[in-house]
């Protein structure tokens, strides 16, 4: 799904992204069998300075995503621009210089630090990596990165166990920015978090955008944290974008059935709207990403397949894959794309 | 809803927990995780308790499991069901209880449920604890009628299956049914939706509320998300740092929320049923710590409202007046908490 705006602006450019995992068959003889697909084909451009959304459900294939624009994960197939250039499969010394540029925030506080190392030696990682020795040397960069993040530079020396969930999230951040890259994959940054926290650590992230100029891919579950932090969302679903759009057009007015069921589904904290609202709810489990569903990978729990759809449109639904196609300012990948029955919000 | 609960002796409650205190000791010092807590439950009624991590809401439903037992925990105070008071049964008595008349749903399906014996087995198992007498034949039909029950599909194949070929939202699914195959008068819900995805978390609560109507089941909801309770609670009790901070209806909770701990829990969720706003409004600092609590209000070195000049909220600790109807443990006098919420808390789309 691309869009139209000047080259100069894009600075992430994502065609047609595939991430497969290959699985065996168990027994003595393990055979390859068919793949995981848990990336099937996305495209999609950020542009400089914007936030964009990654929402879906666990195993939708966000997090995976995520990863692979950032070369953690080789692609299968597809192609990664970045600022122009084809970085697909870029390695060694190359993608070394590139994760100047392009950064990751883990989602797991507690795993993504080194327990044996002081907080002082996980935020200057990346200078010592890179073999970068800031202005006024590493120390006094760190502990003016840790003072930027909220963290008291006096605790440069201690280790991660004595810091909370929020804090360990920040020194996270500090690390990320550290390098002050163009580029920050957020991988559910604050789904760990209490949400006192997690206001605080979305706040962080939203000033560090402005400061450092920065742009995010925010991968999230969280539909209400997604659109409070997202210029534009992109909803996934069995490895596939189902619809894209820009943030107050997606919640006002979505039109692809999945997206109107996961917003049907957030509970509000508002007993009476609650109990008058009406629920789309989806019938089943997700299926198995290593043999998806035929036609539209969503056909099988679509509430509109099931109670709109004429035969013969069924049919459709069941054989032929959807393309994306632009109504308004929504990209959908559905055949009968189109406003829901009730309000889903 | 009266007062938060009735005067003393003449309670007809469910369940009746009364300065419920729950203490570890640890290297560090003394853990005091539930520091008194009182509340009623009566039969068909669901009580949400809503807190962050550290504020004591899970130790509480594990004192009224009697999970403590056995354990260095010491478990203070009183939790009466049905007229007796469960800290002072033998264990054996407790064991015939657990499962039968109170019964727990966890959060994580995966750790709960025993990776070794297929779902039914396990089921099968709670069943037969306290139904000896049972028929093979008639305990299998009546499971695969439970599981019908919870919307497992196929339910005479899943009977028979492991939990690894359940899917996260059909695990809690057969959790559900394992918690209420004996029709309990109590179930314990802690956090029964946090680790499912929100369109399973959405047909999860609306099982629970129709299973709850089927058997007149006290629920006691235990969650960090204020939406779930909405949907569900009837009445809510907002925790802090090991003590109830307020208590009343849903909708005092929601509508004339008092304390200011809860109006900073309902300020820093964004919305999406509201118009989004440019900046969240986080409570700053962090959880108190439950070894030292801060001195005075455990909250006032969050609060934005302390006056610690006239209201000494950094030296007195605030009450809990459990003869009130919506009672709120702040030292900021009602009529001003009331103001303060009319004027710079509530929007106006609530």
């Amino acid at each position: 799904m691309t869009t139209t705006h000047p080259e100069s602006d894009v600075i992430l450019e994502v065609k047609d992204l595939q991430k497969h995992f290959p699985t065996r068959t168990s027994g003595i003889i393990r055979r390859a069998s068919d793949p995981v697909k848990a990336v099937d084909g996305i495209s999609f451009s950020v542009n400089r300075g914007e936030t964009l959304g990654l929402v879906g459900e666990s195993g939708c294939g966000k997090s995976t995503a995520g990863r692979t624009m950032l070369q953690l994960l080789e692609p299968t197939g597809g192609s990664i621009h970045y600022n122009g250039r084809d970085i697909t499969g870029v390695h060694g010394a190359d993608l070394r210089k590139l994760r100047t540029e392009m950064q990751m925030v883990f989602q797991d506080p507690y795993g993504s630090l080194n327990p044996r190392q002081t907080i002082g030696t996980i935020v200057a990682a990346p200078f010592d990596i890179q073999g970068i020795t800031p202005d006024g040397g590493v120390k006094a960069e760190v502990q003016s990165l840790m003072e930027r993040v909220g963290l008291n530079p006096e605790h440069y020396n201690r280790y991660p166990h004595e810091f909370s969930g929020g804090q360990r999230q920040r020194i996270g951040i500090a690390r990320a920015v550290a390098l002050r890259p163009k580029l920050i994959v957020c991988d559910e940054p604050v789904s760990a978090l209490d949400v006192s926290i997690q206001a605080q650590v979305v706040n962080l992230l939203e000033d560090l955008q402005t400061e450092y100029d920065l742009t995010y891919v925010f991968v999230a579950h969280d539909l209400s944290v997604i659109r409070h932090i997202s210029d534009r969302v992109a909803v996934m679903y069995l490895g596939k974008f189902m619809e894209v759009a820009d943030r107050d057009e997606l919640y006002a007015n979505p039109l692809h059935p999945y997206t109107q069921a996961l917003l049907s589904a957030v509970p509000i904290p508002d007993p009476r709207k609650e109990n008058k609202r009406e629920r789309i709810l989806l019938k089943g489990d997700l299926p198995s990403p290593i043999n998806p569903p035929s036609g539209c990978v969503f056909h099988t729990r679509c509430p509109r397949f099931r109670e709109e759809l004429s035969e013969t449109e069924r049919k459709r639904c069941t054989t032929e894959i959807p393309l994306v196609q632009k109504i308004g300012n929504h990209e959908v990948a559905c055949h009968f794309a189109g406003a829901a029955k009730i309000d889903v919000i | 809803m009266s007062t938060w609960v009735p005067t003393e002796g003449t309670s007809d409650a469910l369940l009746s927990v009364r300065d419920l205190k729950v203490t570890f000791p640890t290297e560090d010092g003394l853990v005091k995780a539930v520091n008194g807590l009182t509340f009623d439950l009566n039969a068909g009624e669901t009580l949400g308790i809503v807190g962050e991590s550290g504020s004591g809401k899970s130790v509480t439903s594990q004192a009224i499991m009697g999970l403590h037992r056995g354990t260095r925990a010491k478990v203070e105070g009183s939790i009466d069901f049905d007229g007796k008071n469960l800290l002072k049964l033998e264990d054996e008595e407790l064991r015939v209880m657990r499962g039968r008349d109170i019964a727990m749903i966890f959060q994580d399906p995966l750790s709960a449920l025993h990776p070794y014996y297929t779902v039914g087995n396990q089921i099968i198992e709670a069943y037969k604890v306290h139904h000896g007498s049972a028929s093979k034949a008639a305990v299998r039909a009546h499971v695969i009628d439970m599981l019908e029950r919870v919307g497992i599909p196929n339910p005479q194949k899943r009977i028979d299956q492991y939990p690894h070929e359940f899917s996260g939202g059909m695990r809690q699914r057969a959790m559900i049914a394992m918690a209420l195959v004996n029709s309990p008068r109590l179930v314990i819900a802690d956090e029964p939706t946090t680790a499912l995805d929100v369109t399973v978390q959405a047909q999860i609560l609306d099982l629970l509320i129709d299973l709850q109507k089927d058997i007149n089941a006290a629920i006691i909801i235990i969650t960090h998300d204020l939406g779930v309770v909405a949907e569900m609670a009837d009445k809510i009790m907002v925790m802090y740092g090991g003590k109830a901070v307020e208590g009343g209806t849903a909708d005092q909770t929601f509508y004339s929320p008092e304390h200011p701990y809860t109006w900073g829990l309902l300020q820093s969720m964004p919305r999406i049923d509201r118009e989004r706003l440019d900046r969240l409004r986080p409570i700053p600092g962090n959880p108190p710590s439950l070894i030292s609590p801060p001195s005075g209000c455990a909250f006032h070195t969050r609060c934005a409202y302390r006056d610690d000049e006239n209201l000494g909220c950094s030296t007195i600790v605030p009450e809990f007046d459990v003869q009130d109807w919506h009672p709120v443990r702040c030292l900021i006098p009602a009529p001003k908490r009331k103001a303060i919420f009319d004027t710079e808390i509530r929007t106006p789309s609530s």
